[in-house]
């Protein structure tokens, strides 16, 4: 039990964190302790959950996904076009936005994979791409006036006061949740962990390295899809250069969760934690109405190098403690 | 094994005349270059005009990823240091504003280089800190707003020139003959192929390497450095949320296009530079063939896959079998 | 003859194993049988060829020539997972497990029981503790597997081998850095494996746990098969003869004479230095124009004790005294302020730099030493290089190839021209002639020689005693750690060397 809860300390640093700086926004600001905020929390910040559980997925196996941001524009571009211009059916325009993600994502895992390239620059490459074909599609915001659009955005579980569990947010849990199962209790999540433990290890077990892999950035980029979806859903737009540096965000989101950069550690919810966080820092912001918007990335900054510098002395003194018996050999 | 003959740079050189050329080909008047007011003018100059901050970033990125490193900070720390000199130009003289610019890109340089070097985090991990948060301190530096000066002094280093050459071009050469004075003028370019090349190998033979991981990331700040105030003074004031925004991948790809492996070892800081300018003259190309400048992302995604898989060990060995083919892919490469 | 008839097939046999390496022999025709429920140990020094057959058996490289059957039928593996199909499972010193995940999931990784996709958790833990209490071992299978001792780790790793039906077990070192309780939980695994009918391949470097334990023992020399023999009919004396000695045709070379009473001034006095679970504390004397050899088998403490010379592992006890004064050698940067120079065994990863030249690979450590801001000239490093082009008779004689386009020995040479340049006062050779073309053996042995009476001391690692006795004024012999004892004048012969190493444990302790 002791150890178990050890593995979860990170996680529970990041509890701790978030639930700390609610009670402080609560304590500073009376109104912000209600459920309207928190759902609002989940709402304003669906996407970004979504891309961070895929990053997840990237980052426990020890990679890193660059382009999913570039990936949520472009996937407003395209859907504003082919509802709006194209007359394609919203559903049949999101079914087939997420088949050209996934096609996007498994291209760049097999690049990866194949010619033995660092993830970050192949991504970068996918990031550029991305992003260009979004701007080659259109440069303009694009409204999306689609009756499914309304519909959605009308429709929300309600709780009174004000307080609204949309259609993004209920996406988003839906996929926190997939997620978690598909990470901690499917064979494809072991071997995710297992390639960030040890790549050659997981080959000479047997684990197919290259299929894992290829699904890995697959399943980031169709989820950077969904979350592009939500995003014209929130925003009843495309626009090419919508979520800019998103992937930022989600990779910041993912270490603040407690997932290790280098691979092998993590848990989905520790990210859903660490976007809250975030968000938090965001209300925080705007409830005060006086702090301007850097604040919230030198905080994020800030907690990023305190997550990091935990890790680094965790691994260190696992490192030691460890080497302390069995030293004798070089 | 990566073992490569010293390098000429025949083919980045090559490029860069064949995009020229090409660039000609769209603009006939790509080439005419006029005096004005002791200035240089030109579709040309402006290349290199236009090229100069992400051929200094290079400048600094080269000698980081042949150390096996990576600075992913450098266009955060453009917008820092751009805001700082812009916020001081006029109520300073330009010796303290470039103190105060250039003191900061090092410092930053220095977090970077403890970071790597002491605490022994990823490159990539590390640098990232500063990537985030370098943009709000910006902001900070700014307080939000687009802040403008009207110092000629820090003026001139953006639009003034120097024996007719833009003084962003002049800087950029300047800071290049300053490092390679530094890099190939003493040994610590033959140390960082060392440790870049074999990092065990070059501390049993007694190079400081930790030293060196901290000097390299500090010359890169100070690139970064002289990169904003080069920006700010080019728009005579400081955009934090959009100077040097996503340059530092720019820088990158420069580096990578100038033939240095991301994998560390053997550099050029002239390849990289001609990298960055190759970089520029796409852009430009592409702007004067009416092609909508979108168009600008897509062609250097393009250019970053082709050129590594150019570089990658397994496409040399996958082809290696098909002989012939693998003559003509490689040709074939060297021409993109 | 008639007694083989009546045995069943070998479970596994090589014959005429080979393999090179850009022109270097690895393997040179080797043959190996190994029988159902047999503890085979393969022994042999670094080089030996020990890892490039385990290699070419499991399929990780492809072997030159020869034939390999499993229970009489013609298998080729073309990978780790194709051996394991066979039924051929390795176990590596580093395990190759995931340390990250839990031992239940180490286990069953691929092969997970599972309903609806899911994996059943509960039935896998099941599972596991099962497969685990087979072989005595009772832990919270739930545990991440780093957070057990790499004993237990190993067990882990045999039991998902035998349980995907391994029939031959190949473990690589398994006991090198297991404590002697932990070996004895080892040996009690493989005991009762082998009473089960898996053939198990035994490589280690411990001479005492090849007899607790092995039936047969074949060792490897240069690429080759010494020998093979029932563990009773090889005594240790003659063990260690086939894994260290060499046909008695160079036995005349004998070293120069030690010219007795002549003073030789101490370059470096090592007293009571050691490091905790590394080597045990020693005294160590090196003299202007005197060899010091370093004599043990692998992983007796020889590479150890010249890392803590060169303060790559620094000592954590002991006093060292250089020139008359009392130093502290903290790092390598400060063991080269000293004087000294160091050419490791590992010479790929820890000595050239592939992609610089070999004017730049020599230029290195002098440089080094001078610091960055006062560079050598190219003038100056081209007369270096020639120089040593020269002296060492370095081939292709071209300062400006990549050093990694090299032959080994050429490598070695390189490195030898590298430390050569900084004028060292001590110079520390690990196996100077490891990996090396026999032809070239004898140039670097004359170099040592040189270098000898050029007045440098010189602390040389050696598996190769004809060659070590020839050149070495004093013998310091290893064994588990720890210098065991000095030879010197008249003792230096290889025989003297070989019984000392050979010595059981027991007695030396006694003595």
């Amino acid at each position: 039990m002791i150890r178990f809860l050890s593995r979860l300390t990170p996680v529970l640093a990041t509890a701790a964190v978030f639930l700390a700086g609610f009670v402080v926004c609560a304590l500073i600001y009376p109104n912000f302790a209600s459920l309207r905020v928190v759902m609002n929390l989940l709402t304003d910040n669906a996407f970004l959950v979504i891309v961070a559980v895929g990053m997840t997925f990237v980052i426990i196996s020890g990679g890193i996904d660059l382009s999913v941001g570039s990936v949520i524009g472009f996937t407003t571009v395209f859907l504003a076009l082919a509802i709006e211009r194209w007359g394609v059916p919203p559903l049949a325009a999101f079914v087939l936005i997420l088949v050209i993600c996934a096609a996007f994502g498994a291209a760049m895992g097999a690049i990866i994979q194949y010619f033995e390239l660092p993830a970050f620059i192949v991504t970068l490459a996918g990031m550029f791409l991305a992003r260009g074909v979004s701007f080659l599609l259109s440069t303009e915001s694009l409204p999306i006036t689609a009756d499914l659009y309304a519909h959605l955005s009308e429709h929300a579980l309600r709780f009174g006061a004000g307080a609204r569990l949309t259609v993004p947010a209920i996406i988003m849990l839906v996929v926190v949740l997939a997620g978690m199962v598909l990470l901690h209790l499917t064979r494809f999540g072991a071997n995710v962990y297992a390639l960030g433990g040890s790549r050659t290890a997981t080959g000479l077990m047997g684990i197919n390295v290259g299929r894992t892999t290829v699904l890995i950035y697959t399943l980031s980029s169709v989820l950077a899809g969904l979350a592009g979806i939500v995003f014209s859903l929130y925003t009843s737009s495309g626009y090419s250069l919508s979520a800019v540096g998103v992937e930022l965000d989600a990779i910041a989101a993912v270490v603040i969760g407690g997932t290790l950069l280098s691979g092998g550690y993590g848990f989905i919810f520790g990210s859903f934690l660490g976007v809250m966080i975030q968000g938090l820092i965001q209300t925080y912001i705007s409830f005060d109405g006086m702090l301007s918007s850097w604040w919230a990335k030198i905080a994020t900054g800030l907690l990023l190098f305190a997550f990091i510098a935990f890790q680094q002395l965790t691994l260190h003194l696992a490192r030691r403690s460890r080497r302390a018996p069995a030293g004798a050999h070089p | 094994m990566a073992l490569r003959l010293p390098r000429i740079g025949t083919s980045q050189i090559v490029a860069l005349g064949l995009i020229l050329v090409a660039n000609w080909i769209v603009s006939p008047q790509f080439f005419d270059i006029r005096l004005q007011d002791g200035r240089l003018f030109g579709s040309l100059i402006d290349v290199f005009n236009r090229g100069a901050p992400v051929a200094l970033l290079s400048i600094g990125m080269v000698l980081v990823i042949a150390m096996r490193g990576i600075d992913l900070s450098v266009g955060a720390v453009m917008a820092i240091c751009g805001a700082i000199a812009a916020s001081l130009a006029d109520s300073h003289s330009l010796p303290v504003v470039l103190a105060a610019a250039l003191g900061a890109g090092l410092l930053c340089g220095l977090w970077n280089g403890l970071l790597v070097a002491v605490l022994g985090i990823q490159p990539i991990v590390a640098t990232l800190i500063l990537m985030v948060a370098g943009r709000g301190i910006a902001q900070l530096i700014t307080e939000g707003r687009i802040v403008t000066f009207t110092s000629p002094d820090l003026a001139f280093l953006g639009g003034g020139s120097v024996l007719g050459l833009p003084t962003p071009v002049v800087l950029t050469l300047g800071m290049m003959a300053l490092t390679l004075l530094l890099v190939r003028g003493t040994a610590l370019g033959l140390m960082i192929e060392a440790t870049g090349g074999n990092p065990r190998a070059s501390a049993l033979a007694g190079i400081g390497t930790r030293l060196i991981t901290v000097a390299v990331y500090m010359w890169s700040g100070l690139c970064a450095a002289l990169a904003g105030i080069v920006a700010s003074a080019d728009i005579l004031g400081a955009d934090a949320n959009n100077a040097g925004l996503w340059l530092e991948l720019d820088a990158i790809l420069a580096v990578v296009i100038g033939g240095t492996s991301l994998f560390g070892g053997r550099f050029s800081i002239l390849l990289a530079v001609v990298g960055a300018f190759i970089i520029q003259a796409m852009n430009t190309g592409i702007l004067l063939s009416g092609f909508p400048p979108e168009t600008n992302l897509v062609v250097k995604a393009v250019v970053v896959l082709a050129v590594l898989l150019a570089q990658s060990p397994r496409l040399g060995g996958h082809l290696a079998g098909l002989g012939v083919l693998f003559k003509r892919s490689k040709s074939g490469g060297r021409r993109s | 003859m008639h007694a083989t008839e009546t045995l069943p097939p070998p479970l596994l046999a090589l014959a005429g194993f080979s393999k090179s390496f850009a022109g270097f022999t690895a393997l040179d025709r080797v043959d190996f049988t190994l029988r159902a429920g047999e503890i085979h140990a393969l022994l042999g020094e670094n080089g030996a060829g020990k890892s490039t057959l385990i290699k070419a058996m499991t399929g990780v490289v492809a072997r030159d020539a020869g034939t390999m059957k499993l229970d009489g039928v013609a298998i080729t593996p073309r990978s780790a997972q194709d051996a394991l199909a066979a039924g051929i499972a390795t176990v590596y010193q580093e395990v190759n497990l995931a340390p990250n995940l839990s031992v239940a999931q180490n286990l069953f990784l691929g092969r997970q029981p599972t309903r609806f996709g899911l994996v059943r958790e509960g039935e896998m833990r099941r599972r596991a503790r099962a497969l685990l209490s087979e072989f005595g071992l009772s832990i919270d299978v739930a545990a991440p597997l780093e957070s057990y001792s790499v004993a237990i780790q190993h067990i882990v790793a045999i039991a998902r081998a035998v349980d995907q039906s391994a029939r031959v077990l190949i473990l690589d070192e398994p006991t090198a850095s297991l404590d002697a309780h932990e070996v004895e939980v080892l040996f009690a695994v493989m005991r009762q494996l082998s009473a089960r009918g898996i053939g198990i391949v035994f490589v280690t470097h411990f001479l005492d746990q090849v007899y607790a334990i092995c039936d047969r023992i074949t060792v490897l020399r240069n690429g080759r098969l010494a020998g093979s023999a029932p563990v009773e009919e090889l005594p240790r004396l003659d063990l260690v003869r086939l894994m260290l000695g060499r046909e008695l045709s160079e036995a005349t070379s004998r070293r120069p004479p030690v010219i007795e009473g002549e003073a030789r001034a101490d370059i470096a006095t090592f007293r009571g230095v050691g490091k905790a679970g590394t080597i045990a504390p020693f005294d160590l004397s090196l003299r202007a124009g005197h060899v010091v050899g370093l004599a043990g088998l692998l992983g007796s403490g020889r590479t150890e004790t010249v890392r803590l010379v060169f303060g790559v592992d620094p000592a954590d006890c002991g006093a060292a005294e250089v020139g008359g004064r009392a130093v502290t050698i903290g790092s390598p940067r400060e063991a080269m302020a000293l004087g000294f120079g160091y050419c490791p065994e590992e010479r790929k990863t820890e000595g050239i730099v592939a992609e610089l030249t070999v004017r730049e690979n020599i230029a290195l450590a002098l440089q080094a030493r001078r610091g960055a801001l006062s560079p050598l000239s190219r003038r100056e490093q081209d007369a270096l290089a020639a120089r040593f082009i020269g002296l060492l008779d370095i081939r292709p004689p071209d300062p400006e190839r990549p050093v990694g386009l090299l032959s080994g020995g050429n490598q070695q040479k390189v490195l030898l021209a590298r430390w050569l340049a900084t004028a060292p006062r001590l110079l520390i050779l690990d196996e100077p002639t490891r990996g090396i073309d026999v032809g070239a053996h004898a140039e670097i042995i004359g170099l040592i020689r040189d270098l000898c009476r050029e007045g440098m001391a010189l602390l040389v690692v050696s598996s190769e005693l004809e060659e070590l006795v020839t050149y070495a004024d004093e013998v310091v012999v290893l064994r588990d750690r720890a210098h065991v004892a000095r030879l010197s004048g008249a003792q230096i012969e290889v025989s003297t060397i070989l019984a000392t190493i050979a010595q059981a444990p027991a007695c030396a302790d006694a003595a």
